[in-house]
């Protein structure tokens, strides 16, 4: 049918229909809901009534000085914290494994599967790993430690377990990045270094380090901006329960729990903004480095 | 004394590698465990001592029975196929247009593609729920369907990269036998991308399977379970019935690990172009 029609004929006709359903779907699930998203955080919306109310800022006014709201970012400072110390243990293995090492492919496949597995799956791993009495408390029983802490019901401890347990499941992510950075550096550079005396921490420090600098602010900064909207993790093990809420559960629960649509929009343009903010610093740190 | 400090430094790093794997093992492997004990063995044995009987495959049976989890399979399976089927036609067809053709309004589509990346998924499903429900798909395959079926930047990237290594003659030449541009995508072009459709389906296809969030939000229907909201739906009943639950985790794990060690290569690859873009 379309071999009929000359090729400037058929140009259109392909272009329309072939953009068509893709871009349909982009602007029926992607921007669509940014924009009213934006309206009905100015509103009393429930999510159910036809009308509501404008209410101008009060929803961002209740999110910052209710601390039932914004309680959530506080407890992003442990998954901030943690995005350090993902980087710097994904960077310490992507190194050594960049170098000869009998049984590379092991480790490496080992370090990098937990990143595969099902994020419910990976929570109640964990439930199960920090339950009184269980793998982590007999693991700590062999080196003495008798009476340890809840590990998840224990306010003051919570977030850093759960970290714990994030650090395991994105680790492997970071790590395979990390990786295939390093081992684009061409190996010449080692044999020069080594020619002039470097040692291992020279070489990463003087021609691993300078190479990936680039992918390193990448992957920090997409742990940054994952530390400020943890929700899987979290949600699965303890529901937001004994003080461990993120701004994402509470939003979840404020809109789909408590029909606050209005006030969840509110929470859902604040995180919004956070993340553009991030991902612009993103560029502008990319950029310079070209 | 060279030699000395080669060889200490050579154990810290195997010493390090073995912490390494043990933290990454440990927590799967008492879970093995676990799903191999009767509960009675469970709740009066350590929770490292290996299952005295291994081919004790009860809990298995538990889990998949009262867990219902042949449903999870069934729908994880079909939302899978089905969103990996339309996600794969609209991604090649739309880089098939945007790389092929220069025409009005190519770098506007380019843009909105590139900056709907930027926006954060889980903060704009409060409208998107709103959206699902007036188009009537709450509750029913079709919202998840719909939802992992639009495509993004990064499929759009990797198939236009590869698109820009097929060389323009072969569209040229079946032109002069007459072929349509349609004939030219779905014989020529589409075929050759194949190497890029496996890695993009591969990535996309892990990401359906572990998903939670959309089938815990948008199908709450206990016949629409898919692998994740059944398994976490085991949290209540099941709640103390650990070597039960293990079993399940399992289930779960183990085709992605049957998946894992088959496509390795494919998968490495996969994640790497996948987040360089």
């Amino acid at each position: 049918m379309l071999a009929n029609l000359s090729y400037r004929a058929q140009r259109v006709v392909i272009i329309v229909s072939f953009s068509l359903i893709p871009i349909l779907l982009l602007i029926t699930f992607g921007y669509v809901p940014v924009l009213g998203m934006f309206r009905y955080a100015f509103t009393d919306w429930n999510g159910l009534s036809p009308d509501y109310n404008w209410v101008g800022f009060d929803n961002f006014r209740t999110i910052f000085t209710d601390k039932k709201y914004y309680e959530g970012f506080i407890n992003s400072i442990y998954y901030f914290a943690g995005s350090f110390v993902q980087l710097a243990i994904a960077l310490y293995f992507a190194t050594i494994l960049s170098f000869a090492v009998r049984g590379r492919n092991f480790f490496k496949g080992v370090l990098f599967f937990p990143s595969m597995i099902n994020s419910v799956a990976v929570g109640l791993i964990f439930l199960f790993f920090f339950r009184p009495e269980g793998t982590l408390d007999t693991i700590l029983g062999f080196f003495g430690i008798t009476n340890p802490p809840k590990w998840l019901l224990n306010p003051d401890i919570i977030n850093v377990s759960l970290v714990g347990a994030s650090i395991w499941r994105y680790l492997g992510f970071n790590f395979i990045l990390l990786l295939g950075a390093i081992s684009s550096v061409p190996s010449d550079l080692y044999e020069a270094a080594e020619i002039d005396g470097a040692n291992r921490w020279h070489q990463f420090k003087y021609i691993i380090l300078p190479s990936i600098r680039r992918i390193v602010a990448i992957t920090l900064i997409l742990s940054i901006s994952g530390s400020v909207a943890p929700f899987e993790i979290p949600y699965i093990m303890t529901g937001g329960s004994n003080g461990s809420n993120t701004f994402v559960i509470t939003t979840v629960k404020t809109t789909f729990s408590y029909s606050k649509y209005g006030l969840g929009s509110a929470m859902a343009v604040v995180l919004f903004l956070i993340v553009i903010l991030v991902t612009a610093i993103q560029k502008l740190v990319i950029k310079e480095e070209k | 004394m060279y030699r000395l400090k080669y060889a200490s430094a050579t154990t810290f790093k195997y010493l390090t590698l073995i912490v390494g794997v043990f933290c990454a093992l440990a927590p799967l492997v008492v879970v093995v465990f676990a799903s191999f004990k009767t509960s009675k063995e469970y709740l009066n044995s350590s929770a490292l001592a290996p299952p005295s009987d291994w081919f004790n495959f009860d809990n298995y049976r538990t889990a998949f029975v009262k867990g219902h989890m042949l449903t999870g399979f069934k729908n994880t399976l079909i939302i899978m196929v089905t969103a990996l089927v339309g996600n794969m036609l609209v991604g090649t067809m739309i880089a098939y247009v945007l790389q092929r053709f220069a025409f009005k309004g190519r770098g506007i589509i380019m843009s909105l593609f590139l900056f709907a990346a930027l926006i954060p998924g889980v903060t704009t499903q409060v409208i998107t729920f709103k959206i699902i429900n007036a188009l009537e798909l709450f509750n029913t395959m079709g919202s998840a369907i719909l939802l992992y079926m639009g495509t993004d930047i990064i499929g759009i990237y990797i198939f236009i990269q590869f698109m820009d290594n097929i060389s323009t003659q072969l569209d040229e030449s079946a032109m002069l036998d007459g072929a349509s541009y349609f004939t030219i995508f779905a014989k020529i072009i589409f075929p050759l991308l194949a190497p890029a459709i496996i890695t993009m389906m591969i990535i996309k296809g892990i990401g359906i399977y572990n998903d939670f969030y959309i089938p815990f939000l948008y199908m709450p229907d206990p016949s629409l379970r898919t692998i994740s909201t059944s398994l976490f739906a085991f949290k209540g009943p099941f709640g103390s019935h650990w070597e039960t639950i293990c079993a399940a985790v399992m289930l779960i794990i183990i085709p992605t690990a049957v998946v894992f060690v088959a496509l390795q290569k494919w998968i490495y690859n996969g994640f790497m172009q996948g987040a360089v873009k």
